[in-house]
């Protein structure tokens, strides 16, 4: 693969940053802003509707809101107000759609060449062994699993040198033994990436584990935008994203594969045995620890089959409208969330500033929480 | 036999398929991409040909294209003859009564063409005019081949409104239809029979053809 990513190095020659704006109200309703740095994975996150890829297809020119500016190095692309609009096929945007579209007569190196400005056999083979396609050239997109697909698609994008990325839902249609294995691809990959990425998902799970910042639309409106750590603070983001995706993002470093096919990883707030990771050890990943999984002691429990024991001190309480509230914990520098019920966190008399124990099951931990590569650090 | 009147029919086709080919690709797509207040009514004139009877189609053309219209007033100055009862007449009055066979066929065929397919292709940086060249001409194919072969065999085989645009002039107009039905008339059924089944058996070789090259490319696309 080392020469392929090389081959990729010396892509993209000078790396800018990807601004985009929109207010529309009809047909689609749009309001959104935001800036992409080069290098940087942006994930556009809401709910089917929620215009996330309306924005996608704003930026590669397939939509015009009715008052919407597009640069990329501060080169306009699409700006109403000065009646600049770029065709699509003008602006250098690599596009992997959501079900690939790939050229069905076309095999997957000639899928590949299309994009070019010269066509490259080479240069088509070397993109097809950077997305581990290493030999099947030759197929047509109908002889390719959807993973396969999804690969050929990544390929054909960057083989158009894009100055942007953008990735609309490109892991929903494969299955997710795939999508794991795509998810650490993806990563690996994105540290030679100089270009910015954008990426359009439902799944708050995907967008945590890949991107570094996260922006949340709801009715076509970005009603957040910031880290994982910031999203999770903002009340408006929860309700857009539903409760039930509110997670942590903690870095841990695998250890050793212990013979009873668990995994032990360090983590700045202590050890982590996780279900059996294919990750060498040394390898950092970043772990998404839900916060309906997570039960919070005061004293350090004993005797309890939960084996991942993480102690830190509590930053903030915040009620919600129901019967629960949600608990920051500072473990290490990094921050674990509980979602505990409010006559839970009464009877124990949690308090900002006090020390409490954060406890996770092994088994609560699903095999794609989990990503190769540190996450983003919290800009706050 | 009547060898002339072959010849004067596959040349009549062949012009026919040549001048409606660009156009049944371009209109076809157009009107499989676009969509618009009046399509509805566009593409109703576009079928019109196919359920006038070729009489009344031929009579409008008559007057569209004779001697006191504007069009066979300016074809006269220009080129010194009229443009009813002359190949070129007939040419013109084929091409618009085609029309059906030609579009339709191939705007199903562009139909075909999943929208995202030709978002892909603008944002891989080809031009529209490359896209249709090497990503929808090859996939909306069988499309526009059907038109091709439609029009073709249509044209070999049209009687009345050739009969009313050109007469019957051997060498000139009296294509093989019309040199058919002279033959009955004349009570020549052998002759008539000869190039009935002649006729037969180039639309059906024709057609078979087209079947075969068409599941060909359905295979490759497969």
């Amino acid at each position: 693969m080392a020469p392929a990513v090389m081959a990729l190095d010396a892509m993209a020659p000078e790396a800018m940053a990807l601004e985009a704006m929109a207010q529309a109200t009809a047909p689609i309703p749009l309001d959104f802003a935001f800036r992409v740095e080069p290098g940087e994975l942006l994930a556009l996150v809401g709910h089917s509707g929620s215009g996330k890829t309306t924005v996608l297809r704003t930026i590669a020119g397939l939509w015009r809101p009715t008052v919407a500016r597009v640069s990329i190095g501060g080169r306009g692309w699409l700006d109403t107000a000065k009646g600049v609009d770029l065709a699509a096929h003008r602006r250098r945007v690599g596009v992997v759609f959501q079900n690939y579209a790939l050229f069905p007569h076309l095999s997957a190196a000639r899928n590949v060449m299309a994009a070019m400005d010269t066509p490259d056999p080479a240069g088509a083979a070397r993109l097809l062994d950077l997305v581990n396609l290493h030999g099947l050239g030759d197929r047509r997109p109908a002889q390719l699993s959807g993973g396969q697909q999804q690969r050929v698609a990544l390929a054909r994008a960057l083989a158009r040198q894009p100055d942007a990325l953008l990735l609309d839902e490109p892991f929903s249609a494969v299955d997710r033994a795939t999508r794991e294995k795509l998810y650490s691809e993806i990563l690996a990959l994105r540290a030679h990436l100089k270009m910015p990425v954008v990426l359009v998902t439902h799944d708050m799970n995907e967008a945590q584990l890949l991107a570094d910042r996260l922006v949340v639309m709801d009715k076509g409106r970005m009603v957040c935008t910031g880290t994982t750590a910031q999203v999770m603070a903002d009340p408006t983001a929860l309700r857009a994203m539903g409760i039930r995706e509110v997670a942590a993002l903690l870095p841990a470093t695998v250890v050793s594969h212990l013979p009873d096919g668990l995994t032990l990883l360090e983590t700045p707030a202590g050890a982590l045995f996780l279900p059996l990771l294919e990750a060498a050890p040394g390898t950092v990943v970043r772990v998404r620890i839900m916060a309906h999984d997570v039960i919070l002691s005061r004293a350090r429990p004993e005797g309890l089959s939960a084996q991942n024991i993480l102690a830190g001190r509590i930053t903030r309480i915040v009620a919600g409208q129901g019967p629960a509230v949600m608990v920051h914990i500072d473990a290490g520098g990094h921050e674990i969330l509980a979602r505990i019920t409010r006559r839970a966190a009464e009877t124990m008399g949690l308090q900002v500033a006090d020390q409490v124990h954060a406890i996770l099951k092994s088994m609560s931990v699903a095999r794609d929480h989990i990503a190769a590569g540190a996450p983003a650090q919290g800009g706050d | 036999m009547d060898w002339t009147a072959l010849f004067l029919s596959l040349r009549l086709a062949g012009w026919t398929v040549a001048i409606l080919l660009p156009l049944s690709i371009l209109s076809g797509r157009w009107l499989a991409y676009h969509r618009f207040r009046a399509k509805g009514l566009v593409e109703a004139m576009v079928m019109l040909p196919l359920v006038l009877p070729p009489t009344v189609f031929g009579f409008y053309m008559l007057l569209a294209f004779g001697r006191n219209s504007p069009v066979g007033d300016m074809w006269l100055r220009l080129f010194g003859h009229q443009l009813v009862f002359t190949f070129e007449g007939l040419l013109v009055a084929s091409v618009i009564f085609n029309l059906p066979f030609a579009i339709q066929p191939a705007q199903r065929g562009f139909e075909a063409v999943p929208v995202e397919v030709r978002e892909a292709a603008a944002c891989c940086g080809l031009s529209p005019w490359r896209s249709l060249w090497k990503i929808e001409l090859p996939l909306a194919w069988p499309g526009v081949l059907t038109a091709m072969v439609l029009v073709f065999s249509h044209t070999l085989g049209e009687f009345g409104v050739i009969l009313m645009m050109g007469g019957s002039i051997p060498g000139v107009t009296k294509t093989i239809a019309i040199s058919i039905y002279d033959r009955v008339q004349g009570f020549d059924m052998q002759g008539a029979a000869i190039m009935s089944a002649t006729l037969v058996a180039i639309s059906l070789a024709t057609i078979t053809a087209t079947f075969m090259l068409s599941a060909r490319i359905g295979r490759r696309l497969g």
